[in-house]
């Protein structure tokens, strides 16, 4: 097992600061994603729901940061999620990623986004290279 | 299931191509809390060993919705996007993309099938991103239509 694999039994988690309703704005434009769901009550309102919920996409590029902070991104082979709860305005997630496997010079990593609350909005997995 | 799976196979998705700027990756780093300088400042970018601001792992789903119509294949399959949600996300990646690269994406939906006696139908949508005709990146966008109560 390479140093890198050695020490990735502690890939350092990624904390974030409450989602606010400015940072779903912000996130809208520059992600591209305008739903209006996302950003104005009347819209949420209509669909029935109580308030804005996060995109699920700002869950998955916090990822993206903790998977970055940890390796170079070139050695992000591949990266996905399945959304599992929608995140709601003000809910603070957790980001963290354990190896849960190390072949051919690749790590799996297992990764998940969790609220205060305890509920899980995202698991997934990714593929990086070992260098 | 609601969705004609023949038809939506058939779709003929417009490709699409996409020049990266900097200030829209600066704006999608703010917007995501980015802290790492190289996302951030081309010049520590560079001391980074890239060309240019790098695309962050996540942004490519952001060029998909640069389309004229991002969700136009949704309406012409009769799907309402009130009922969409985004339930899976998987990138591949090949190569960094940077500010300034001309990027082109080429859409075709790869699956669609249904759960649950047909209260939940899935669309998977497969996008092949390229520089010059080599691969940078794939992204699998697999959505969620719940289908009006009634209608299983």
């Amino acid at each position: 097992m390479s140093p890198a694999a050695e020490g990735a039994a502690e890939i350092p988690s990624l904390s974030v600061a409450p989602i606010s309703r400015a940072a779903l704005a912000l996130f809208a434009g520059a992600s591209g994603d305008h739903n209006p769901i996302h950003i104005d009550l009347d819209a949420a309102h209509s669909a029935g729901l109580e308030d804005v919920f996060a995109h699920g996409m700002l869950s998955m590029a916090y990822v993206g940061r903790l998977l970055t902070n940890w390796v170079p991104q070139r050695a992000i082979r591949s990266l996905y999620v399945r959304f599992a709860a929608i995140t709601p305005v003000h809910a603070q997630p957790a980001c963290a990623a354990r190896v849960t496997a190390v072949k051919d010079g690749q790590a799996t990593l297992a990764l998940t986004v969790t609220l205060a609350d305890g509920t899980t909005t995202l698991i997934g997995d990714a593929v990086i290279d070992l260098v | 299931m609601g969705i004609d799976r023949d038809r939506a196979l058939a779709l003929t998705l417009a490709p699409l191509t996409f020049t990266v700027e900097r200030g829209r990756l600066r704006a999608f780093a703010r917007a995501i809390g980015e802290t790492d300088p190289a996302y951030l400042d081309v010049e520590a970018a560079k001391r980074a060993g890239h060309p240019d601001l790098p695309v962050p792992p996540t942004f490519f789903f952001s060029m998909e919705l640069e389309a004229p119509d991002p969700f136009g294949y949704l309406a012409e399959l009769g799907v309402d996007l009130h009922r969409v949600l985004h339930g899976e996300q998987t990138f591949t990646y090949h190569q960094m993309a940077h500010a300034g690269d001309t990027l082109v994406l080429r859409s075709h939906i790869a699956d669609a099938y249904s759960k649950k006696g047909g209260a939940l139908d899935f669309l998977v949508k497969t996008t092949e991103i390229s520089r010059c005709g080599e691969p940078v990146a794939e992204s699998v966008v697999t959505l969620v239509v719940r289908e009006p109560e009634g209608s299983a």
